[in-house]
């Protein structure tokens, strides 16, 4: 954890509301895991008061990047900056996503994001390609849910990656119309283990529809899959309930109003089974077994 | 020259002082700042059993301020003591405990028990406006006021104040700072009884009770409806407040609220100040406490003043 003044290397607008920041960060960018943020402090003065937090988007070399969405004042600010200016910002913060449950023979992932979520899951993508780069079978599928075609981000960075991307946006404008939870859920019922060829079903397979309790029994005795997922509150607790009902390993990023980021104003608590944890330090990513349904 | 200054019996090598609640245990600082510069760390307010606090949100930012209702969330005073006070020992600089209690009694024995796990001073939180009534009615006697549904706050009263004080003091030869509430109309009264109990030094301000709406949802944007307002937006009543009680007691004050600069540290201290302690600007520059320390140091360096006593309550009136 660091608290460090950061070159802007650039900030460049994506769409009509988004926008990359890349920053010089090379403590950051060496400790940094996928899942972890920073909190950027957005002015000198005292508006905004508080820090910003964000995830970090990717890692390259010594440079980190946030993806992040005009939604405030914050953010306006944020966007109005130039490169060769300086960001003072402290990370990486919070505990990042498990990989352990993602490596090994057989395995793969489906990372789930919905609008912004994408912001995190990208360095996730990144790091477990890297770590099993010569597991051919290994297959990510990301899903990625908008509400419009515009708002799709990071389609083709995922297709580089070699990752198979299904797409759902509200309109139905590109992909599958509806929301993603469903083609989530569709693959889930399909059964993730059954094809035995690290292949998932097409979507839309008749078996889609079909929740066969056997099948489904089968399938978790040994779940080969693992969900990673970052969206809007709902759209994790639909995945929430998902991983328990499909008995699938799970690991949702959640995010709340929060004050520092390292664990002293204790502002950012989440209700869990086990009683309030902190989204900056004990998350921001959970284990949905943890989480209330 | 010299920026060291006592609080009763406790001596401080500047002083700067970090609030309560917004530096954790202290240890979650420990990667940005050399703690051991630091005037002296006051930690979270710790009650005598575990607290799990308030509902989410528990912080919103509001214009140059935030507003908080963490609700008094601790593990209380056993694991204080166990895992919390090691870390602390071993700080070259000053500890001292913040203490919260539903009565004079709960107050009293908290003060005895670190006192004895060799703690030498607290500050005694008399304010802390975000304790929901069925949680903790922090003065029960007072109950039957209706129209005040008990969530009256012990410094909101003389009696109450004078008697939770002599309590503690009962109990301790510690230092004992006692830490006021601003939702008062005439803090120096408070501040008074403070000093007649036995209290070594008075600490204000705690946060003002505030709230903040979402529009769009018309739902409060807190969970707990009200919370403590702090930050730069408090500074100038803070400060109005502490000159206030400085003429009225003789024992150390210490100023609090939106100390963001070096400068704004020195108007409580030209105010009457004897100490500051730095809270919210903590969450957005941890090592402020370190900068604020030196930005004194520059400006008694600069004035050519030998010692920082010769500035406290040095405000020029015609
Ligand atoms: C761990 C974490 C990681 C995040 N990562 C990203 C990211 O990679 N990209 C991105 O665009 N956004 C991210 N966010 C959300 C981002 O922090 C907020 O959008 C941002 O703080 C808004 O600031 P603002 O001043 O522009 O808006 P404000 O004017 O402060 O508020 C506008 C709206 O933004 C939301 N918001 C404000 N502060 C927070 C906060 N602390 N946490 C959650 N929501 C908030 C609220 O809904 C608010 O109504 C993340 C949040 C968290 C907690
Ligand atoms: C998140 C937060 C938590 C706080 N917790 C406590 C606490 O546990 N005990 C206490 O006496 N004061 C607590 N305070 C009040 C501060 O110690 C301080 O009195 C107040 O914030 C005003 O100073 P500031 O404007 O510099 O923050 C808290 C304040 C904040 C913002």
């Amino acid at each position: 954890m660091f608290c460090v003044k950061v070159k802007i290397i650039s900030n460049k607008k994506i769409g009509q509301k988004y926008f990359k920041i890349r920053l010089e960060a090379p403590k950051i960018a060496g400790e940094a895991l996928p899942g972890q943020f920073v909190m950027a402090r957005i002015s000198d003065d005292y508006e905004p008061l508080l820090r910003r937090p964000f995830s970090i988007h990717r890692v390259i070399g010594k440079e980190i990047e946030i993806f992040y969405e005009i939604k405030g004042k914050g953010t306006e600010i944020l966007s109005k900056k130039k490169a060769g200016e300086y960001l003072d910002v402290i990370g990486p913060l919070g505990n990042g996503f498990d990989l352990r449950r993602a490596k090994g023979e057989g395995r793969r992932a489906i990372i789930v994001a919905g609008g912004m979520g994408v912001a995190p899951l990208t360095f996730l993508a990144e790091k477990l390609r890297s770590i099993e780069p010569r597991i051919s079978n290994f297959e990510i599928a990301v899903l990625l849910g908008a509400r419009t075609k515009e708002q799709v981000s990071c389609e083709k960075e995922f297709k580089n990656l070699g990752c198979d991307v299904k797409i759902a946006t509200d309109d139905g404008s590109h992909g599958f119309k509806g929301r993603i939870t469903e083609l989530l859920e569709e693959i889930l019922a399909t059964g993730y283990t059954l094809t035995g060829t690290g292949r998932l079903y097409p979507y839309g397979h008749k078996q889609a529809t079909g929740k066969n309790k056997k099948q489904l029994a089968a399938c978790s005795l040994q779940p080969a899959a693992v969900v990673y997922a970052c969206g809007p509150k709902p759209m994790l607790k639909e995945i929430t309930r998902l991983a328990e009902c499909y008995h699938i390993p799970a690991w949702v990023s959640l995010e709340e109003y929060m004050a520092c980021g390292f664990g002293a104003c204790l502002g950012c608590v989440v209700q869990t089974k086990n009683g309030y944890k902190y989204v900056c330090k004990e998350g921001p990513v959970f284990n949905t077994e943890e989480l209330l349904p | 020259m010299s920026i060291a200054v006592c609080l009763g019996g406790l001596k401080l090598k500047n002083p700067v002082l970090v609030a309560s609640g917004t530096f954790g245990y202290t240890e979650e600082f420990k990667g940005f700042v050399d703690l051991n510069k630091i005037g002296a760390v006051i930690s979270k307010t710790i009650t005598l059993e575990p607290r799990q606090g308030n509902a989410p949100p528990r912080v919103v930012e509001t214009p140059s301020g935030m507003l908080n209702s963490i609700g008094l969330e601790n593990d209380g005073v056993k694991h204080f003591i166990v895992e919390k006070l090691p870390f602390l020992r071993k700080l070259k600089t000053q500890v001292i405990a913040s203490i919260a209690g539903a009565r004079a009694a709960e107050y009293a024995e908290l003060a005895k028990r670190l006192d004895a796990a060799g703690v030498l001073a607290v500050e005694l939180n008399l304010s802390c406006p975000n304790l929901k009534s069925h949680q903790s009615p922090v003065i029960p006697w007072r109950a039957q006021a209706s129209h005040q549904k008990n969530n009256q706050l012990i410094s909101q009263d003389k009696k109450a104040t004078y008697g939770v004080v002599k309590a503690a003091r009962k109990m301790t030869k510690g230092v004992i700072i006692a830490k006021l509430t601003p939702n008062v109309t005439d803090i120096a009264e408070i501040a008074k009884a403070a000093e007649d109990a036995g209290a070594d030094s008075v600490s204000l301000v705690n946060t003002f009770l505030a709230m903040s709406i979402d529009v769009n949802s018309r739902r409060p944007k807190l969970g707990n409806i009200t919370g403590g307002l702090s930050g730069p937006a408090i500074k100038p009543i803070a400060l109005r407040m502490v000159w206030e009680a400085a003429q009225k007691v003789k024992i150390p004050v210490i100023g609090i609220g939106g100390i963001m600069t070096a400068e704004d540290a020195l108007e409580f201290i030209i105010a009457g100040a004897t100490a500051v302690e730095v809270g919210t600007a903590n969450f957005i520059n941890p090592r402020v406490s370190i900068e604020i320390i030196e930005g004194i140091k520059g400006y008694i360096r600069k004035h050519k003043i030998s010692n920082i006593k010769n500035l406290i309550g040095s405000i020029e009136i015609q």
